[in-house]
């Protein structure tokens, strides 16, 4: 019976394990040994510079704060805001969830775009407080500096904690609060004694992928925090691209991935010291509509956060799309939809929407695949053991999408698995950096559940997978689903390595966004940006169409909770 | 759950379908080259036609990317032909042996100052002068003269007036870093920056970034002069919003104050298409591909026959007198002036 056990979770690990050794260790390897190969000393002398000056350890110093104090700030805001969706029920939840996620998706220049119409110098606020208190000169100036990345940091990382923790902590048990507010705890210390360590999993989780995230962050630094700036992937893609330095790169890319590995295994061995299986047998009943006026502040509190922090750079997007020299204008969204080009590689929006989303879904389900296969692994196997698949499993996340890039280049040639300048490659390097992400979000569930539970069902003879489906799969369900939010719109959002593969001519949003920027001209200028709003459209509506899929509104029984009778 | 699994299933199956669609049973060429290509739809269909084939457009990242992927494929190329080497990385490109050398009767056609390979293993396509950009209307509104040369920037009066791009991540801005170094010498070009830097100039990181993000005539940025090309003028007329009969810019071309950047093509070595390759490659440097290149490209055609659009003849302008430095030059030295120009100007 043992063995059997084993024998299923093993099985089920083999799927991403061959998906990691065919797509991630096999190319990486072959890169990295091929960019130290040739003219050996030559190649050792091109390295020479990275222990002779002390830029390099500058640009690794860099990295390391500036991604630190992005995930230190954007748990603390964050926080709040989890509490408020994981404990009550409000108008308009639902949508606020969806077109909080659009961040994710959004390309970088579109992210600067949307801030600088906002805080710039001519922004939006700035030419209010000129005029309204009189100034010569704009008062707010963050053009170029750390408060503006670190501005977007929050901006792209915000959600994702908030829905992770909040996942989870609608999942704990109330009960145990409650208990400690009879016996006369202060809610303070009530947060600090019970809830906060019993949320550890799930914060240590949304931690590291925000710290990985802005560990290898490339277009935000590059474009917001100015030249003056460099993260460890910027340095990749100059020593790779602009200077042809492959040894240097690849030394590069070994740095990123062994600091990154080192931080993943402590994050695991932490994860399972500080597992407590506490867990709630009726998560519903946590819900609550908001009652007196203490919740109501701090709900309102959250809420105007939300929106200034991730609504009002987006309004701001959508006014500049409509907003031409005189004015109002639709120009933009005519042009874009008039299909009057004659370029070969002008694409109707509505392909690219549909090419955007077939990359999306495809990417969402293996991605959900390999990851629940993978998690499923990690939690019912020995503990010491899974540590370091744990850490494993999460590599491609930190790995420099320039240096995997190229590796596909040099591996994936030959048949089988030509697959270089084929479709099928796009979703997969989306999947690659997707199912380590949906490991981290159902994780920190799955560990929850008492094993208990599982063995009485198997004891009573249900099989393996009838376990599965009755009793995991529904207490997990949220988790899974902010899983597969996050992993299409990280393909939606082409996050990573996709930019630099060569590929045919299938031009997603994102790609079509950039085919504007590249000229000229305030046509251009404009028709990027209503396709940017475009792009926000269809995420948000395929959050939510996602969303009602996962909880059909004619299925009354997970729908409604027992509190509302 | 039974109908999510049968979706999930769906979609699999499509995904697998992906994997095999990938032959098709005509005759096909496939071109390799960079995001910013761009050609109209008639032109490769009359090409298409005349020779019973099928173009393959491969996009491969910026024009670095481009070529760093199509040399590390040298043993089992992804293409025919590659598109988009430019003078700046020229001398990769043929160190690393990956074109072969064909001499096309249209090589006639082109100037021999755009000629740079005499091994005829890369030819020139188009060309463009990276120079600077100025708002015409912010300098008549001020009552002040534009500038008309690249070393009006460090006079006081165009304090903080100036947006280049950072020439560690974009070609315009190297191009523009290499344009200084062919006026002012390598002696002195980093006395140049070191003024520029204390005349408060802007670094940005990439051109969309600088032109759409801080240029006063492009978007609601607060710099009127910008690093961009000869030919942005008529591209601002050809991509307004409202109809213009006069560009909103204008371009700063005198005696060394531009780079011209020069495109090439190239069969790459180990095509198992020759002959089609080499008739793509004359089809390129022909007049209906080459008078398409203004429009599409907004950079100039290196054919001396093909005939410019009207929107060129008005408001585009060429430099007389390009700052020079040559292909090789720029390989062996572009490590230590990037390195210097990031010492001078941003640390």
């Amino acid at each position: 019976m043992r063995l059997k056990k084993q024998h299923i979770s093993w099985l089920l690990f083999s799927l991403p394990l061959v998906f990691l050794l065919v797509f991630y260790c096999y190319p990486l390897v072959k890169i990295i040994l091929f960019s130290f190969s040739p003219g050996g000393a030559d190649g050792l002398n091109r390295l020479s510079k990275l222990f002779s000056t002390p830029t390099y350890l500058h640009i690794l110093w860099f990295t390391v704060w500036q991604a630190a104090l992005s995930t230190i700030i954007t748990l603390l805001l964050a926080l709040p805001g989890a509490y408020v969706f994981a404990k009550f029920r409000f108008f308009g939840k639902d949508f606020l969830q969806a077109l909080m996620t659009v961040p994710f998706v959004l390309p970088t220049v579109v992210t600067a775009a949307a801030f600088r119409a906002l805080l710039g110098s001519n922004g939006l606020v700035n030419s209010w407080l000129m005029t309204s208190f009189d100034l010569s000169r704009p008062p707010i100036d963050i053009e170029q500096t750390v408060v503006f990345f670190l501005i977007a940091h929050v901006f792209y990382n915000y959600t994702m904690v908030l829905r992770i923790v909040a996942s989870f902590w609608a999942s704990l048990d109330p009960g145990l609060v409650t208990a400690a507010r009879m016996l006369g705890a202060s809610p303070w210390t009530a947060f600090r004694k019970i809830t906060l360590p019993l949320l550890l999993p799930a914060l240590g989780s949304a931690a590291l992928l925000v710290f990985i995230f802005c560990f290898t962050s490339f277009g935000v630094v590059l474009i917001l925090g100015g030249p003056g700036y460099a993260t460890i992937e910027v340095e990749i893609y100059r020593q790779a691209v602009q200077l042809f330095n492959l040894p240097m790169a690849a030394a590069l890319s070994l740095i990123q991935i062994g600091f990154n590995f080192i931080l993943m295994w402590l994050h695991a061995r932490l994860s399972q010291k500080s597992k407590v299986s506490f867990f709630s047998d009726a998560p519903a009943t946590t819900i609550k509509p908001v009652k007196n006026w203490a919740e109501k502040l701090v709900l309102a509190g959250n809420i105007v956060f939300m929106l200034t922090l991730l609504i009002l750079p987006l309004a701001a997007l959508l006014i500049s799309s409509v907003t031409g020299e005189h004015g109002f204008t639709l120009s933009y969204y005519k042009a874009l939809l008039s299909g009057e080009s004659s370029s070969l590689f002008y694409v109707e929006p509505i392909v690219s929407v549909k090419n955007s989303i077939g990359f999306a879904l495809t990417a969402m389900v293996l991605a959900l695949i390999l990851g629940l296969s993978a998690a499923t692994f990690l939690a019912s196997e020995d503990k010491k053991r899974t540590n370091l698949w744990d850490a494993i499993i999460m590599l491609p996340l930190a790995t420099s999408a320039v240096t995997l890039g190229f590796g596909y280049i040099i591996t994936l040639n030959a048949p089988p698995l030509n697959l270089r300048d084929t479709l099928a490659i796009v979703p997969i390097a989306h999947t690659l950096v997707a199912f380590p992400f949906v490991v981290r979000c159902v994780l920190p569930g799955l560990r929850q559940i008492p094993a208990h539970l599982r063995e009485a069902a198997s004891l009573l003879g249900a099989s393996p997978y009838r376990v599965w489906r009755l009793i995991t799969f529904p207490l997990i369900k949220k988790a899974i689903l902010v899983a597969a939010i996050f992993a299409f719109s990280i393909s939606m959002g082409e996050f990573g390595a996709s930019a630099f593969l060569t590929r045919p001519h299938t031009p997603t949003m994102p790609v079509a966004i950039f085919r504007f920027l590249n000229q000229p001209g305030d046509m251009n200028f404009g028709q990027a940006m209503a396709m940017s709003c475009i792009l926000m459209l269809v995420t948000c509506s395929s959050f939510w169409i996602i969303g009602r899929f996962s909880y059909p509104p004619t299925n009354p029984k997970p729908a409604t909770g027992p509190d509302e009778q | 759950m039974k109908r999510l699994l049968q979706v999930a299933g769906m979609i699999l199956l499509c995904f697998g379908l992906s994997l095999t669609t990938k032959v098709s049973a005509e005759e096909n060429i496939t071109v390799m080259t960079h995001d910013s290509f761009n050609v109209s739809k008639d032109v490769i269909a009359a090409f298409e036609q005349q020779n019973g084939v099928k173009v393959r457009f491969l996009k491969s990242g910026d024009a670095g990317a481009a070529l760093v992927q199509a040399i590390l494929s040298k043993n089992n190329p992804l293409a025919d032909v590659f598109f988009g080497v430019d003078n700046s990385f020229l001398s990769r490109a043929l160190e690393a042996g990956i074109f072969r050398s064909y001499e096309s009767p249209l090589l006639a056609k082109i100037p021999q100052n755009l000629k740079l390979d005499a091994t005829n293993r890369l030819l020139p396509v188009d060309y463009g002068d990276v120079c600077l950009n100025y708002d015409k209307a912010w300098f008549s509104a001020k009552n002040m003269a534009p500038p008309t040369s690249i070393s009006d920037l460090i006079k006081p009066e165009y304090k903080g007036l100036t947006v280049v791009e950072n020439p560690a991540t974009s070609s315009p801005g190297m191009a523009f870093l290499l344009a200084t170094i062919g006026k002012f010498g390598e002696d002195k070009y980093l006395e140049f920056w070191k003024a520029l830097r204390a005349n408060d100039v802007f670094i940005a990181g990439g051109w969309e970034d600088a032109y759409f993000g801080h240029f006063t005539a492009a978007s609601k940025g607060d710099r009127p002069i910008v690093v961009s090309y000869a030919s942005s003028p008529p591209a601002a007329v050809y991509y307004s919003e409202t109809p213009l009969t006069e560009a909103p810019t204008a371009a700063v071309v005198t005696d060394e104050s531009a780079f011209r950047q020069i495109e090439f093509v190239g069969i790459l070595e180990g095509t198992k298409k020759p002959a089609l390759a080499e008739k793509f490659v004359d089809f390129m440097l022909s007049r209906p591909l080459q008078e398409d290149i203004p429009l599409q490209m907004f950079v100039f055609p290196s054919n001396s026959e093909a005939k410019l659009p009207e929107i060129f003849v008005k408001h585009a302008v060429v430099a007389d007198k390009p700052a020079e430095v040559s292909p090789q030059k720029i390989e062996s030295m572009r490590d230590t002036w990037i390195e210097a120009w990031t010492t001078t100007v941003l640390r």
